[in-house]
């Protein structure tokens, strides 16, 4: 019998399984997919902060390092946050498909079982343990668990099995195709990030600069888009890139919603996309994922030493996630709310309103200028920023 | 009247899993890397067909 079973190898689900691992648990870590990493589903950026604090950078995972970030008005004005004051949100931008095999790695070197090409299909709960029947090539088994860490993403089965709602609604989830591109002209020393109801609604498009071209890509809300991302996206690409040559296409779905009540039931965890722990502003997830990970798995070890899989002992894990960023996952959806509503007119006027000269160019800055201008926005965000 | 359903055409899908996370009735499943739709549980809602960032699924009517 395993002591825990990680559905799912992306960031979240192998530093679960690695944290197990390395505290003494037998874990296996299944993928569906035959390709750890792949497709990536991912713009692939993470601030510096939240990468070290799990991972040692390794070249050979970094794609490319940048040192801030260019935002567009929808009518074209530019504002430029270098990275100390971006608030931390760039840094790196990783080659998922080898930063996502390195975590694979690190978790089987501490000892974690790995199949990839396996679903984990069905799970039945009985006497206090959780069968999982798997799938591989034809081939089905089944296996005993304690725990089950359900790391798999935006289209969770894990959470559907075990009776955690976590269904999407359209205003709560954001659509997003995205292309590798090269034959662009772009800073590589800069995330790009452009703004605007007529560019992508309830979104943004972003470019993330790789050591071969970069990802363009875009996120919109279905609940306020009138087409596919992907048709948005190849409006603009014409405008912007019209010699742009398109290397790769991935399209995914990220989790808007903000803190969900709880990521546990009985014998399970939720980790990742799968929590819906992506942030409701960036679209962020893989820093979040990776804390969630840890957590998950310290959680797993306090309950195999104290025997208890039930998910009030699991709630534990519930309390650190969401003291770690839960209640910025709260205040992100909130503010997205009212992001989502202000029209381009006042979003150019926002940027307009932002000093030329201005020294410290730092969100806070940024943001106490714009209320100065706009008194009335503050009335609106005044709780969620300060 | 006859049953309406989603359909998949399976030459757009990015098999990105966006319509699963939406879908409160099962009714739909990215197995590796295909899309499954189980047509006895889609109520033909089209939640899924709004969220598709390729716009690869239709609510079609049934036709058996």
């Amino acid at each position: 019998m395993y002591d825990v079973v990680v559905v799912g190898a992306g960031p979240g689900g192998s530093i679960a399984a690695k944290t197990c691992a390395e505290n003494g648990l037998k874990v296996l870590l299944v993928e569906k997919r035959q390709e750890i990493g792949v497709p990536v589903r991912c713009a692939e950026g993470i601030s510096r902060d939240a990468l070290e604090r799990f991972v040692e950078p390794k070249k050979f995972f970094i794609s490319r390092e940048v040192v801030g970030a260019k935002i567009f008005a929808p009518d074209g004005t530019e504002i430029t946050l270098s990275e100390e004051r971006a608030g931390n949100e760039v840094g790196y931008v990783l080659e998922r498909k080898v930063f996502d095999r390195y975590l694979a790695k690190l978790a089987s070197k501490a000892g974690a079982e790995v199949l990839v090409k396996t679903t984990a299909y069905d799970f039945e709960r009985k006497d206090g343990i959780v069968k999982v029947k798997l799938r591989r090539m034809g081939e089905e088994w089944e296996v005993e668990t304690k725990l089950v860490i359900g790391a798999d993403g935006v289209e969770s089965r894990v959470a559907k099995f075990f009776g955690i709602d976590t269904t999407l609604k359209p205003d709560e989830i954001e659509s997003c195709v995205q292309y590798l591109m090269t034959n662009i002209d772009f800073d590589p020393d800069y995330c790009y990030f452009w703004l605007g109801k007529s560019i992508a609604p309830g979104g943004y498009i972003w470019l993330f600069p790789k050591r071969i071209g970069a990802n363009v890509g875009i996120g919109v809300m279905p609940s306020v888009a009138e087409r596919t991302p992907k048709e948005y996206l190849d409006d603009f690409v014409q405008e912007k890139f019209p010699e742009g040559r398109i290397v790769e296409l991935v399209a995914g779905a990220v989790p808007v919603c903000g803190e969900i009540k709880t990521a546990v039931a009985d014998n399970v965890m939720l980790v990742g996309d799968a929590a819906r722990h992506a942030d409701p502003i960036t679209g962020g997830g893989i820093a979040n994922a990776m804390k969630a990970g840890y957590y998950a798995g310290k959680v797993a070890v306090e309950a195999v030493e104290k025997n208890d899989f039930s998910a009030k002992f699991l709630k534990r894990y519930d309390k650190l996630w969401k003291e770690d960023f839960g209640k910025d996952l709260s205040k992100k959806r909130k503010l997205q709310q009212k992001l989502i509503k202000m029209d381009d007119e006042t979003l150019n006027k926002i940027f307009h309103s932002i000093p030329k000269n201005i020294k410290e160019l730092s969100v806070k800055a940024i943001v106490l200028e714009i209320f100065k201008k706009h008194p009335k926005l503050l009335w609106d965000v005044k709780d969620l920023i300060f | 009247m006859p049953k309406k359903v989603v359909k998949v055409d399976r030459f757009k899908c990015a098999y990105c899993g966006a319509c699963v996370s939406v879908c409160k009735f099962n009714a739909n499943e990215l197995i590796e890397t295909f899309l499954q739709i189980y047509e006895d549980r889609c109520t033909g809602c089209g939640i899924c067909v709004k969220v598709c960032p390729m716009g690869a699924l239709e609510v079609i009517k049934c036709t058996t």
